[in-house]
């Protein structure tokens, strides 16, 4: 149906780890007439690490649908890896009231998994499916923030994903809470061997078991490895005890500046909304 | 038994309740109700089109019902809620009215150009009000073949669709990473409900299908801990009220349709009640 995000012919035929689980070239997408990605090349590899950090309105959460296929690339191309298992746990899930359903529901959604592998995944994710602090059988409307965050994300390990993908999924957690959900990516990581792709809403600290990051503006700004701010004493204060080296710290390194707040790279007519 | 004109609207409605059922759980949960009146109202332009090119009434609603509802999903985008959202902008960068402003121009619209239509069908003087109410008394045997095979088509449609249809409506991106397009369900649901809309018409009439399909489903709501719970129990709230609002019209003498959705009503505002008394619901 959509012509231009196709999947990879030759993943399935070179060498595992090779290709690369998504990519995109030359990717640009535009909405509402203005240009909301530019020529943006990515790739992220088998097990990578990927966090995308980005102002608000950078274009972060439109990198993220555009590479699940949801918006059409205005130019370039995105490839998926044929049939890839993706895990998506979204920035944001509204469950309109009108609807009665339960988290052991929402477990089974496409596809029918059974309450065993349900209540499995809960407690991998740190929840208890049945008993006094059950949540199994709560309607996912009466879920606490961070709780319904991990039954996202209980969801998305059900499916056995070859890639994670978090749109800003410690948004409403607090720096401790934060840290908490970093560890609990980075275990879950560990023992499935997925890819992560994380959008990160903090510009400077991010996931430490990160191998990438990835600074969005519009287009991408600078990327590199963040650094490890475990042992330097004036970070862990910063950061505060208990966030066990989830965090980490990652310095910018522009070779531009931003000073009027709009894309740059584009003279005026570009960024002028077309008629 | 069938040449008893009672047992057959009896029958007929029975169908429409159960084919309604699942399908107003998906128009109130995507809150879809003014979708559900543009499509019902397109059906007039449809009953014009029929008496002009002398073709099946049936027929020629479904086609109009199909072109209306694929016409407003196609301007609306393929989002899960069509009835919610402000104005905005779409894929293509153009300014656009809010969903609801442009559901009503389009369903207003529709039902008044009908009218015309029909009017300007050349013939005898038609009564209109079977169209715009229905007679469910007039239901024939041919009728209640179309009623039952178009209600069961509808059933296995939603049936089949299932999980999709309730993965795309919690949240379109989610339901993309799982490999299923939202676009396409969406379709599911406009060709399920032009589907009704043309089985229904002779029964409930263009201006009480919405009535149909989101009362019984509303009403069910308070009483339903799950998806599936809400749609077994909306079946059953509408048999009742279909049942109950025949047994009402025959014995007061009133017009069938608005009978049956004043007991529907009726029921809804049961159900509200109970739901206060009752947090958790009763059907799991």
């Amino acid at each position: 149906m959509n012509r231009i995000v196709k999947a990879e012919a030759e993943a399935s035929s070179s060498p595992a780890g090779a290709a690369p689980l998504i990519s995109a070239e030359g990717l640009s997408v535009t909405l509402g007439g203005r240009a909301a990605l530019s020529d943006i090349d990515f790739a992220i590899a088998p097990g990578e690490i990927v966090t995308i950090v980005g102002p608000n309105g950078s274009g972060k959460s439109t990198l993220v649908r555009a590479l699940l296929g949801a918006l059409r690339p205005s130019t370039g191309q995105v490839h998926r890896r044929r049939d890839l298992r993706i895990g998506y746990v979204p920035q944001r899930l509204q469950v309109d009231a009108s609807m009665p359903i339960s988290v052991a529901r929402f477990l089974d959604l496409p596809a029918r998994r059974g309450a065993a592998a349900g209540a499995e995944a809960l407690a991998e994710v740190g929840l208890a499916a049945d008993g006094p602090r059950g949540v199994a059988r709560l309607p996912l409307a009466a879920l606490s923030g961070g709780q319904f965050q991990r039954v996202l994300l209980a969801r998305a390990m059900l499916g056995r994903p070859e890639i994670l993908i978090l749109d800003e999924p410690a948004q409403g957690l607090d720096q401790p809470g934060a840290a908490a959900f970093y560890r609990l990516v980075e275990t879950l990581r560990g023992r499935l061997g997925c890819a992560v792709l994380m959008v990160s809403h903090d510009l400077h600290v991010v996931m430490s078991a990160s191998d990438r990051v990835i600074c969005l503006n519009g287009h991408i700004c600078c990327q590199g490895a963040p650094t490890v701010v475990r042992d330097m004493p004036a970070y862990r204060s910063l950061f505060g005890l208990g966030t066990g080296g989830a965090l980490a710290l990652y310095q910018h390194r522009h070779d531009h500046v931003h000073d009027d707040g709009c894309a740059h790279g584009l003279d005026a007519a570009d960024a002028e909304p077309t008629r | 038994m069938l040449d008893d004109f009672l047992v057959r609207a009896v029958l007929a409605s029975v169908a429409i309740a159960l084919a309604a059922a699942p399908l107003g759980c998906f128009v109130v949960w995507r809150r879809m109700a003014y979708f559900g009146d543009a499509t019902a109202h397109a059906a007039i332009l449809g009953v014009a089109l029929a008496l002009a090119l002398s073709i099946s009434i049936s027929l020629g609603v479904l086609l109009t019902a199909l072109a209306m509802g694929l016409g407003v999903a196609a301007i609306a985008g393929p989002s899960a809620g069509l009835g919610i959202g402000g104005a905005g902008l779409d894929a293509r960068g153009a300014a656009r009215p809010a969903a609801d402003t442009l559901l009503g121009v389009f369903s207003h619209g529709a039902l008044a150009l009908g009218l015309v239509a029909t009017a300007l069908v050349p013939g005898r003087q038609r009564d209109l009000s079977a169209f715009l109410f229905g007679d469910i008394l007039a239901v024939g045997r041919a009728d209640l073949a179309v009623i039952w095979g178009g209600g069961a088509l509808i059933i296995a449609l939603i049936a089949w669709r299932w999980n999709r249809l309730l993965t795309a409506t919690l949240h379109g991106d989610l339901a993309r990473a799982a490999g299923v397009d939202p676009g396409r369900e969406q379709l599911v649901l406009v060709v399920a409900l032009a589907g009704l809309v043309a089985v229904a018409l002779k029964l409930v009439g263009v201006l009480l299908i919405t009535a149909m399909l989101i009362i019984p489903a509303a009403a069910a709501r308070p009483l339903a801990r799950s998806p599936e719970a809400m749609a077994f129990m909306a079946a059953a709230l509408g048999c009742i009220a279909s049942l109950g609002g025949l047994a009402v019209a025959f014995m007061l003498d009133t017009p069938a349709g608005p009978t049956v959705v004043a007991v529907a009503t009726l029921l809804f505002a049961l159900t509200q009640a109970l739901g206060r008394i009752l947090p958790t619901g009763l059907a799991r």
